[in-house]
């Protein structure tokens, strides 16, 4: 049958094409996103990079259900330091094109899900400058919980 | 003899033409929920007022068609009147195929279709659209056993049980559907206890008609007109259907219009609703019920040639009768302090305008064009058309 | 002592009773002095706690929108001047009754009741009454669906209807998904009071008050005792968490 063959075909064709494809991704630089600010993660690289978003999955139900806020594996505190500044001081987005979550995103081909609601940048007052306003959503300006069980010693502050 | 069943042949026109039209109409629907997609439901014509709209009403109208849809199928093999068997398969598939384009278009119409995952996964009992979720997945599979012990002769003799268990899941389906509204305590139109009983009867009676609408132009895609004797006997059927449709309403109408917190709302449906009203009466009660009952009972009236005209009617009503409910059920303001006029910057106290736009019409039409484009596949690929359409066996 | 005060003072003998007095000595006195101050950041909200808020309506007058305002500006609601679709968690109402044309002005905002019915009908349990009785809608699991807003009787939700940049980091809100009042659950859980709250206090109505209803001390509790107050829809038996004097 006509239409048989021509099925067979295509997936021949299609498996050649995705053998094609990964040894064209094995190949590719991985690549490494510009860290602007800080002097350490929450985390290992290696640990953040494989496990991060199971971090936040875990933080996102403990902090919406729960109401608990550690900082250790905030989005807020996340987006804080890998947030980027243009030439005029003005923070750009964390998902935009080149930026800290994009890059690895876009090699990946793993869609952002995050910042359809969360703020991809820190927030800028424009007459106060960050967070005046609102001094106690200062994730940022807690200090660390240095020393106790389940709370990472790396709180640094992360305002620059 | 026994009836035999055959696929739907000829590869003419008359197959291929519908086929790309109704293609492209599902292709259009998707393409518009696409678009509402990037875009926001702000593309379309629902707002914080009216939270539900046209898809809502072509959904909930193939859902409620799909559940009657079957009533061929259960005539034949629950209640044993044979000579609905010929026809019983066909009214399996159109079941199936209406509740997935309904299901379509409910889903497509989320606010995050991409999270269709979360609602099949995470689940709160209490919630009546999460039973409806099992529910809806539910019929597909008992439709599909059921047609199963129809197709397979060693497994006909099941044919009864899995009938059986089928109509349960039927009043089961549209009694969680009619308690959407029904469980609603909020708004004056709905929270009434009658809106699932008053759902089931809908759905006898819609199904009903786009069953027949279906079965005469299967026919006659097959070469092989439905018998006036059938026609007789589905237009008979149907005729019962909208009596107690409009009875049920009659019903609603007069209780709200005893309780006097219910009579702004009735005020409005019946007298002073605009659009409602004019839906309500000419298209509800006109239309869809007084005009296809006068041309099922009158004499004077074919079955041969009055019979689908009447079938088309009742859908006309049905979509007319679910927009009243969804959306005049909405525009009218919520009753927080009773005896009060009230006003703000978000509509409190006045009626809500709604008017609908093109990317919410083309998926609602996309889920009806998928629903037909699934009955005319499944009739191609499986021998779902009767060669005869009289059988004695029964059963 | 502070409400805030008193709040954390149960939340420290829970943490005592938990943890032990040794180990919290252990832990420095940093620890103690944070205790003393909120919710520590590792302890979950308590159901001990029921938020709650009374408005005083003859303190609210007709025409003033500091609530609004500061709802809006705390929460980022700017809108697209798109009155239909834009999103607002607290709004002035105007109430003019019938027989005897008294007009009262009162704020409208989720109720967060006891018994809510956007949460009855969430088909994902997105919808949810966090344990200290603030009624929240889990954006991560919101499928849009829009069956809360058919089910609040205080039309206090809406639904995002276009997409969204620059956020407020606090208040995360998105395209597709439904939205209301939260008490301000960002500024409860660093004991700060509600934006509007704050607001109402700081231009000296004082029409709000907000607090623990479950604390019999409360300025809130005390007042809802000896006050005559009462809440929206009474007949539906869903113990408001927002009460209105004057109504």
């Amino acid at each position: 049958m006509p239409i048989r063959a021509l099925t067979r075909r295509v997936a021949c064709f299609a498996l050649l094409a995705a053998g094609a494809a990964g040894f064209a991704v094995a190949h590719a630089p991985v690549p490494e996103p510009q860290v602007v600010r800080g002097e350490q993660c929450v985390a290992p690289t290696d640990v953040m990079r494989r496990d991060h978003m199971d971090f936040l999955h875990h933080q996102r139900d403990a902090t919406v259900i729960e109401g608990l806020r550690t900082p250790r594996f905030s989005l807020e505190r996340c987006v804080g330091c890998h947030a980027d500044k243009d030439a005029s001081g003005t923070y750009l987005r964390v998902d935009a094109p080149g930026q800290f979550c994009s890059t690895c995103h876009e090699y990946a081909a793993v869609e952002l899900d995050c910042f359809g609601c969360h703020a991809a940048r820190p927030y800028q007052d424009e007459n106060a400058g960050i967070d005046a306003r609102f001094p106690f959503h200062g994730l940022a300006f807690r200090q660390p919980h240095a020393g106790r069980p389940g709370i990472g010693a790396t709180g640094s502050v992360l305002h620059d | 003899m026994n009836t035999r069943y055959e696929t739907l042949g000829g590869t003419g026109r008359g197959y291929y033409v519908p086929l790309i039209l109704l293609g492209a109409l599902a292709a259009a629907g998707l393409a518009a929920s696409h678009y509402m997609d990037v875009h926001g439901h702000v593309v379309t014509g629902m707002t914080n007022q009216v939270v539900w709209g046209m898809p809502h009403v072509f959904a909930v109208f193939l859902i409620l068609a799909a559940s009657g849809a079957l009533n061929v199928a259960s005539l034949s093999s629950v209640f044993g009147r044979g000579e609905y068997k010929p026809l019983a398969r066909l009214s399996g598939l159109v079941a199936v195929a209406l509740l997935v384009g309904g299901l379509a278009v409910l889903v497509l119409d989320l606010g995050r279709p991409d999270r269709l995952i979360v609602a099949m996964t995470t689940y709160n009992f209490k919630s009546i659209f999460a039973w409806n979720i099992f529910l809806y997945t539910g019929f597909l599979a008992v439709v599909a056993v059921y047609l199963w012990m129809m197709f397979e002769p060693r497994m006909n003799r099941h044919t009864k049980t899995a009938g059986t268990v089928a109509f349960a899941w039927r009043f089961i389906l549209t009694t969680g559907t009619g308690s959407i509204f029904g469980f609603l305590v909020a708004r004056q139109a709905y929270d009434a206890a009658i809106m699932a009983p008053m759902f089931i009867v809908m759905s006898l009676s819609f199904g009903t008609a786009v069953f027949i609408l279906v079965a005469v132009a299967a026919g006659r895609l097959a070469g092989r007109t439905l018998p006036d004797a059938m026609l007789a006997r589905l237009k008979r059927l149907l005729g019962l259907f909208v009596m107690a449709v409009l009875y049920f309403a009659l019903a609603y109408h007069l209780a709200n219009l005893y309780v006097t917190e219910h009579h702004g709302v009735e005020y409005f449906i019946l007298v002073d609703g605009g659009v409602y009203t004019a839906l309500f009466w000419l298209l509800q009660v006109g239309v869809g019920a007084l005009v296809p009952l006068a041309l099922i009972y009158l004499p004077r009236f074919s079955a041969r040639r009055w019979t689908p005209a009447a079938a088309a009617l009742v859908v006309v009503g049905g979509v007319a009768q679910l927009y009243v409910i969804i959306i005049g059920g909405q525009a009218y303001p919520l009753s927080m302090f009773p005896g009060a006029d009230v006003s703000s910057s978000f509509f409190d106290g006045v009626v809500a305008s709604y008017a609908p736009s093109l990317p919410e019409i083309v998926l609602g039409v996309g889920g009806i064009a998928l629903a037909l484009l699934v009955t005319l596949v499944g009739m191609r690929v499986l021998p779902f058309m009767p060669d005869r359409y009289v059988d004695g066996t029964g059963g | 002592m502070t409400e805030s005060a008193r709040l954390a003072d149960r939340y420290r003998r829970r943490f005592l009773a938990a943890v032990g007095v040794g180990a919290v000595l252990g832990s420095g006195a940093i620890r103690l002095v944070e205790l003393a101050a909120a919710k520590p950041d590792d302890q979950p909200v308590s159901g001990e706690v029921r938020w709650g808020m009374m408005i005083d309506t003859s303190k609210c007058a007709e025409g003033c929108t500091d609530c609004v305002d500061a709802c809006n500006d705390e929460h980022g609601l700017d809108g697209f001047g798109r009155p239909q679709t834009d999103a607002q968690w607290i709004r002035k109402l105007e109430v003019r009754e019938r027989a005897t044309g008294k007009v009262t002005s009162l704020p409208m905002l989720c109720q967060h009741c006891e018994h809510p019915p956007c949460v009855d009908v969430c088909p994902t349990g997105a919808s949810f009454r966090r344990a200290d009785g603030i009624v929240l809608v889990n954006k991560h699991t919101c499928i849009g669906c829009r069956y809360c807003m058919m089910a609040c009787p205080y039309k206090a939700r809406s639904f995002v209807h276009e997409n969204l940049t620059d956020q407020r980091p606090w208040s995360p809100r998105g395209k597709g998904t439904v939205e209301s009042c939260t008490f301000c659950v960002h500024r409860i859980d660093r004991d700060a009071r509600p934006a509007c709250v704050e607001a109402c206090s700081a231009a000296g109505h004082g029409a709000m008050v907000f607090g623990d209803l479950n604390d019999p001390d409360s300025d809130i509790a005390r007042r809802a005792r000896e006050v005559p107050s009462r809440q929206v829809r009474p007949d539906l038996d869903l113990n408001t968490g927002v009460r209105y004097e004057g109504i």
